[in-house]
């Protein structure tokens, strides 16, 4: 996965588990909580379906990495470049 | 001779929020008692396939976020929509209330099952790998989360739970909640019962096991209490929440009343896990009856518990003839023949399809009630067309679940 391909799959997530917000209009530096509605257990669902959709384990200790967006395409990448990204 | 009681003891109904499958107000409900419409229709459950069963179309989106909807239960929903429903009914000023002195007793048969299976099912689409399992399945199947939702919802500070009862738990919802009201716990009561377990195949899938599974090629026929075709029940959700209040609160804001809640019992067979006992049944009545200070006779309007088994059916008529033999003014419907076994929300959703019936004086029927069982045989049940009464003054509902818990409510015409 290229880190575009990062970004769309980490919005698709997103989309899934803040169904209310408008998403497309997050901006990648910006802690993503304070931009949309989501809590620790929103945050479980994203290390969830990372689980889900790419077989990626993100520890305890890293989920300050999932902060903002543009932290989780740093910290995802390595982990997701042997991935195929499909909508 | 009715016990007198203070006016703080009197406890009446001023909103009701329902979703039935055939009616999501009651006005739309009772419309299809009186039409004869029923909610009954085809379904697909995990497993099972095609069954039967009646099924809700509220608009979920009417006082829940998406975001809501998906980390939350149907029986959730099923709740909020009822609870928000009843409040807008009662014309209560909402934001005008001491959240803390209000109180939601929601009635459930079980809660749980539908998330455990759809979480047991998700992890076998992972070779049954336990880290897949949801984060959210603890707080989805807590015994208390229906009405936990609606506190969340509503911003509700006030005590809040559930009361497991089988099919008897929407009658003691609503009196649970009228006790809290009487003993000053609480101001406002959200108070009925609750049930989304056609969204679980176990349950079709026991009561198939069990030969009670209701069967019919046209799934409206399905339900047929006290017919001779009987052979099981069609399971079914719904929701119906009352706004209950003391009367002195009820009528410093002008309220409109629907009727006031005289008389209640509850009581157990202890005999058998499912098999309901008539004996049990008929002192339960006769205790409602009792704690009213009303006899046989007084009653209008009797809606039975009926599921449409073999042997329940036959069980409650027994219970029925012991108290009510030879009362010529007691009408008798049933509203499962309409809508199936709304399990949890049965008991205080069929007394709301018969409360404006103190109003307009019709009885709505029992349909499906081609041939009468003779074992089923009492005076006065109102078949497949609804019936012109004279007088509605007292209404009694009857329900009654496994483990035989039974429970009984009536309910009076108000008057000042």
């Amino acid at each position: 996965m290229t880190g575009d391909e990062v970004r769309a799959a980490i919005i698709d997530i997103l989309n899934d588990i803040a169904p209310d917000e408008d998403i497309s209009s997050i901006s990648d530096d910006v802690k993503l909580r304070d931009q949309i509605d989501l809590d620790s257990m929103d945050f479980l669902d994203i290390v969830m379906e990372l689980r889900k959709r790419f077989n990626v384990e993100v520890p305890e200790k890293d989920y300050g990495h999932l902060a903002t967006m543009a932290s989780c395409i740093t910290y995802l990448q390595p982990l997701l470049k042997d991935r195929q990204f499909a909508r | 001779m009715e016990p007198r009681v203070s006016p703080e003891q009197r406890i009446v109904i001023t909103g009701i929020g329902l979703t039935a499958p055939n009616g999501n107000n009651l006005k739309d409900f009772r419309e299809s008692l009186l039409r004869g419409k029923s909610g009954v229709r085809k379904f697909e459950t995990r497993y099972m396939g095609e069954v039967i069963a009646g099924v809700c179309d509220f608009d979920e989106l009417k006082y829940q976020k998406k975001k809501e909807l998906r980390r939350g239960t149907r029986a959730g929903s099923v709740s909020i929509y009822c609870a928000r429903e009843a409040v807008a009914d009662s014309g209560i000023n909402w934001e005008a209330v001491d959240r803390s002195r209000v109180g939601v007793y929601l009635g459930v048969t079980e809660h749980g099952n539908v998330e455990t299976e759809n979480e047991v099912y998700n992890i076998s689409q992972y070779n049954y790998d336990v880290k897949f399992w949801s984060h959210h399945h603890n707080p989805r199947t807590v015994a208390n989360n229906p009405a936990g939702e609606v506190t969340l919802n509503m911003k509700v500070t006030g005590p809040h739970y559930t009361i497991g009862a089988a099919c008897a738990a929407g009658n003691m919802g609503v009196i649970q909640g009228l006790q809290m009201l009487r003993l000053g716990e609480v101001d406002l009561a959200l108070a009925g019962g609750v049930s989304e377990s056609i969204h679980t195949f176990g349950i079709f899938a026991s009561f198939n096991s069990e030969g009670a599974l209701a069967r019919h090629e046209d799934p409206t026929k399905a339900s047929r209490p006290f017919d001779i075709k009987r052979n099981g029940i069609v399971c079914s959700e719904g929701g119906c929440i009352y706004t209950l209040e003391r009367l002195p609160d009820a009528q410093k804001r002008g309220a409109k009343i629907y009727g006031e809640i005289v008389g209640y019992a509850i009581n157990s067979d202890a005999c058998d896990f499912i098999l309901p006992e008539p004996v049990r049944q008929a002192e339960c009545i006769r205790l409602a009856l009792k704690k009213a200070g009303l006899e046989p006779g007084d009653i209008d309007i009797l809606n039975a518990h009926a599921t449409a088994t073999r042997l329940g059916d036959i069980q409650e008529c027994t219970a029925l003839r012991a108290v009510f033999g030879g009362e010529k003014s007691v009408w008798i419907n049933n509203t499962k023949s309409f809508i199936g076994h709304t399990m949890g929300a049965a008991g205080t959703l069929e007394l709301s399809g018969n409360l404006p019936s103190f109003e307009d004086r019709w009885v709505h029927p029992t349909i499906n009630l081609d041939e009468l069982d003779p074992d089923c045989a009492l005076e006065n049940i109102v078949a497949n067309e609804p019936k012109k009464v004279d007088r509605v003054d007292y209404i009694m509902n009857n329900s009654f679940g496994m483990f035989g818990i039974n429970s009984v409510l009536i309910v009076k015409r108000f008057q000042a």
